[in-house]
């Protein structure tokens, strides 16, 4: 059981039951936020941020910052492909 | 969609089966076979084949198809099990979509429904608690199915009915476990797996130490991955490159989801309301210990298998000639299986793992004949 | 008609009580000659039929939706344009529709006049005549609110024969526009899912635009409505009836944001969907800029576009994937359920 889906929050619902509304690709939907929440990270500070929705709970706070890592990394490594590449036809060419 | 287009690069795909295609001879070495790469979770299954990843793979590596599918691994008679509950007078019986086709020894829920239960759908837990609300004079029941990912979510449901003390709700826990199912793929004498792609959406509850086990005592090399097709595509190649430099570890792939700690306040609820069962049976797996949850004591009042007072049911084995016991362990290939696409299919499935869009029998169903297709030309 | 209350069995009992419904509701809003000549059947001048083509297109199709209202229609509009669509995809210029209604007791009678009205302007905008009907009540629990049977009749100008099993290898295979609207849109409605999405069924008449196509390509292959089971189902049936694969490109089926992030939430396929304003067409690859040209100039045709080919094979449908996979769509065992696995 295991699908999940990054949204975003957009505002809070309900701030004792911990009710926050995401936007899913413009689909919106509430979701409780106990698991996302806690003293450094409290409720009204959750607006903006990237969460996984599962079951009609935000599961998890996206990490942005590793999200952009993964993805450079990736495209470096398209880069190191290049690269590779490039000495392969240079050692074939002599 | 953000977090979601990026990882479904065609271009950045490319470049990644490349590395793949290119370590791969280097990963496998002298085996005999392909490397046997296990997807525990049946949202990869899905994932590999919604994206036709499986032809973009060389064929120094396969894909086995894990027992990661809650639908699947559920015995049929916990299925009967439902229908009893939901067959009981003024009963609303709230489950996912997922298990509603799901076969039991002489109906499923849609069935049940159909002869009048009053059976229906819901995306979340809360939304059958808010049934529940609402209909005070009823008893509603929602059936708790899943890995650790569902699992801090029915416990905060079963935790929200009992501050706001309603008596009409009810879970029916058949909650599973991810590590010690893995461990009893692990202690199968038949096994036949090289490495792991771990569940992403269960590591982000349990995080990643869980798994240590698997590469400490078992020695296989364990990748924890995403549900985008990228995120496979790179776990994939993580996998492979521990192999080509000899290497024997956990990774997180998911790091944007999965905090090597896990979610802490998931699992405070998940201890809060949940301890293990000694045993229980799983579809295929047969008796697995440590395996199953069940609701603690405290909350018995919000356990349906206490309230409607379950007898134990007795195991019901699937017929001789299925092999989902085998297919599900990795250890038969699905078409191997002398009910496949005969006997048993889509249309009319024997086995879990025909019911189920995730089920590997399902997904290879409609897969061979693609397969079949290629060969043809 | 004072339109206050409910609509009783009384309404369904051949006394008073039903003829005020039928002859101040009902066939006040339907209105037309034929109608109006007030006999238990239309009679329709054969002249006038034959005059327009060489074959009757006869077809009926019941309406049962949850919720009755949504956005962007009503059972009464599909009960409309479901009815016109099934002849036009046809070929056939749709004519005259029957229509028949079962109620359940209880059911406000203000909501029935409102789908009576929005029947009326869809059979309008369609240039369709309902020209006989009949009406039931039953008792509560009986039916589900209202239940619509349309008939309809049109006739098919000579040399015009879509067909399921026409299609050839070289093909090209076209859609209208915008796919899973209504199915999206439905699901939405029903609100058990507790989404919100500015979502609206794509419930419209295509016989304009089949119209519009015919005329630049006189040999369209196959052409389906695909309502239940959505693309892919009607893409299979071309594909069995015909013995050839069809081939989709992913990135170039038009699906809406809104729509698509529904189905990542709820784990659905959009190609399985409901339209009720959609069209599929295989066209010979000579004829394919032709009659994208003629749909995009009518307004149900605005967004059409090529979503793959016809290839040699033995009746599958195939996906290629944006990711650079491929992968088959096959037909549903059953309805497609919500999951969460």
């Amino acid at each position: 059981m295991c699908l999940g889906i990054p949204g975003q929050i957009t505002e809070l619902v309900d701030l004792e039951f911990l009710v926050a509304k995401v936007d899913i690709g413009g689909v919106k939907r509430d979701v409780i936020i106990t698991c996302v929440v806690d003293d450094e990270h409290p409720a009204e500070s959750c607006v903006g941020d990237w969460v996984l929705v599962h079951a009609g709970f935000a599961m998890s706070r996206l990490d942005e910052e590793e999200a952009a890592r993964t993805l450079a990394l990736l495209a470096e490594l398209g880069d190191m492909q290049a690269e590779i590449d490039l000495m392969r036809q240079v050692e074939t060419s002599t | 969609m953000k977090y979601m287009d990026e990882f479904r690069d065609p271009a950045t795909a490319k470049k990644l089966v490349e590395e793949i295609k290119r370590l791969a001879p280097i990963a496998r070495g002298q085996r005999d076979m392909p490397l046997q790469i296990m997807e525990f979770c049946g949202g990869h299954t899905h994932t590999l084949f919604k994206y036709g990843i499986e032809s973009m793979l060389p064929a120094d590596i396969e894909m086995v198809h894990g027992p990661g599918c809650p639908v699947c691994v559920l015995p049929m008679a916990r299925v009967d099990d439902c229908v009893v509950i939901a067959e009981q007078p003024g009963v609303i019986f709230t489950t996912f979509g997922d298990a509603m086709r799901v076969p039991g020894t002489c109906k499923s829920l849609l069935q049940a429904k159909a002869d009048g239960c009053d059976v229906r759908m819901v995306y979340s837990p809360m939304d059958a608690l808010a049934i529940a609300r609402k209909n005070p004079d009823r008893d509603v029941v929602f059936f708790a199915l899943g890995f650790e990912t569902t699992m801090p979510s029915t416990a905060l449901t079963l935790l929200q009915a009992h501050r706001e003390g309603l008596k009409n709700f009810s879970l029916f826990c058949n909650h599973i476990t991810t590590p010690a199912t893995m461990r009893a793929i692990l202690t199968d004498p038949d096994l036949r797996l090289d490495g792991f792609l771990a569940p992403g959406h269960v590591s982000m509850v349990i995080g990643a130490h869980p798994y240590d086990f698997v590469t400490r005592d078992y020695r296989k090399p364990l990748v924890i991955t995403g549900f985008e097709p990228l995120d496979i595509l790179q776990a994939l190649w993580m996998l492979v490159k521990q192999f080509a430099e000899g290497r024997c570890e956990v990774e997180n792939q998911y790091a944007r989801i999965v905090p090597e700690a896990g979610n802490v306040e998931g699992l405070k609820a998940i201890a809060e309301v949940y301890e293990t069962r000694e045993h229980s049976e799983f579809r295929g797996l047969g008796n697995i210990g440590d395996a199953g949850i069940q609701i603690r004591e405290t909350y018995a009042a919000y356990d349906a298998e206490r309230k409607f007072k379950l007898q134990a049911a007795a195991s019901t084995h699937d017929p001789e000639h299925l092999k989902c016991a085998d297919v599900l362990r990795g250890v038969m290939k699905p078409w191997e299986c002398p009910a496949f696409a005969k006997t048993c299919n889509p249309q009319n499935p024997l086995g879990a793992l025909m019911v189920s869009p995730e089920g590997s029998c399902a997904a290879y169903y409609a897969y061979g004949k693609l397969a079949k297709r290629k060969e043809n030309t | 008609m004072n339109l206050a209350g409910t609509i009783t069995l009384a309404h369904g009992s051949g006394g008073r009580a039903m003829h005020q419904l039928v002859d101040n509701l009902i066939r006040q809003t339907f209105t037309n000659p034929l109608l109006e000549e007030g006999e238990d059947q239309a009679r329709i001048p054969l002249a006038e039929l034959v005059a327009q083509g060489d074959r009757l297109a006869f077809t009926t199709d019941s309406y049962v939706v949850t919720p009755l209202e949504f956005p962007g229609g009503n059972i009464g509009t599909l009960a409309i344009n479901g009815t016109v669509n099934d002849l036009a995809v046809g070929g056939a210029k749709p004519l005259y529709l029957s229509c028949g209604f079962i109620i359940e007791e209880g059911l406000p009678l203000e909501t029935f006049a409102r789908i009576l009205q929005s029947m009326r302007l869809a059979a309008d905008e369609a240039g369709v005549q309902i020209v006989t009907g009949d009406t039931k009540v039953v008792q509560r629990g009986g039916a589900d609110k209202l239940f619509i049977n349309t008939a309809g009749v049109g006739v098919i100008p000579a040399g015009f024969n879509p067909s399921a099993g026409g299609a050839q290898v070289g093909d090209v295979v076209i859609v209208n526009g915008w796919l899973g609207d209504h199915g999206a849109a439905i699901l939405n409605a029903r609100g058990d899912l507790a989404l919100e999405a500015d979502i609206e069924s794509d419930c419209a008449p295509l016989n304009a635009l089949v119209e519009a196509m015919f005329a630049v390509c006189p040999d369209i292959h196959c052409l389906r409505d695909a309502t239940r089971g959505g693309l892919a189902t009607v893409l299979n049936e071309f594909a069995e009836r015909s013995n050839v694969d069809m081939v989709l490109k992913e990135e170039f089926l038009p699906i809406r944001t809104p729509v698509r992030g529904m189905c990542e939430i709820l784990g659905l396929d959009p190609l399985y969907l409901a339209n009720e304003g959609k069209l599929v067409a295989v066209v010979p690859i000579t004829a394919a800029q032709a009659v994208l040209a003629a749909m995009q100039r009518i307004p149900e045709g605005y967004h059409a576009c090529i979503i793959g080919a016809v290839m040699e094979g033995d009746g599958h449908v195939i996906l290629q994937t944006a990711f650079g996979g491929e992968r088959i769509v096959d037909m549903l065992p059953g309805e497609q359920l919500p999951r969460i696995c």
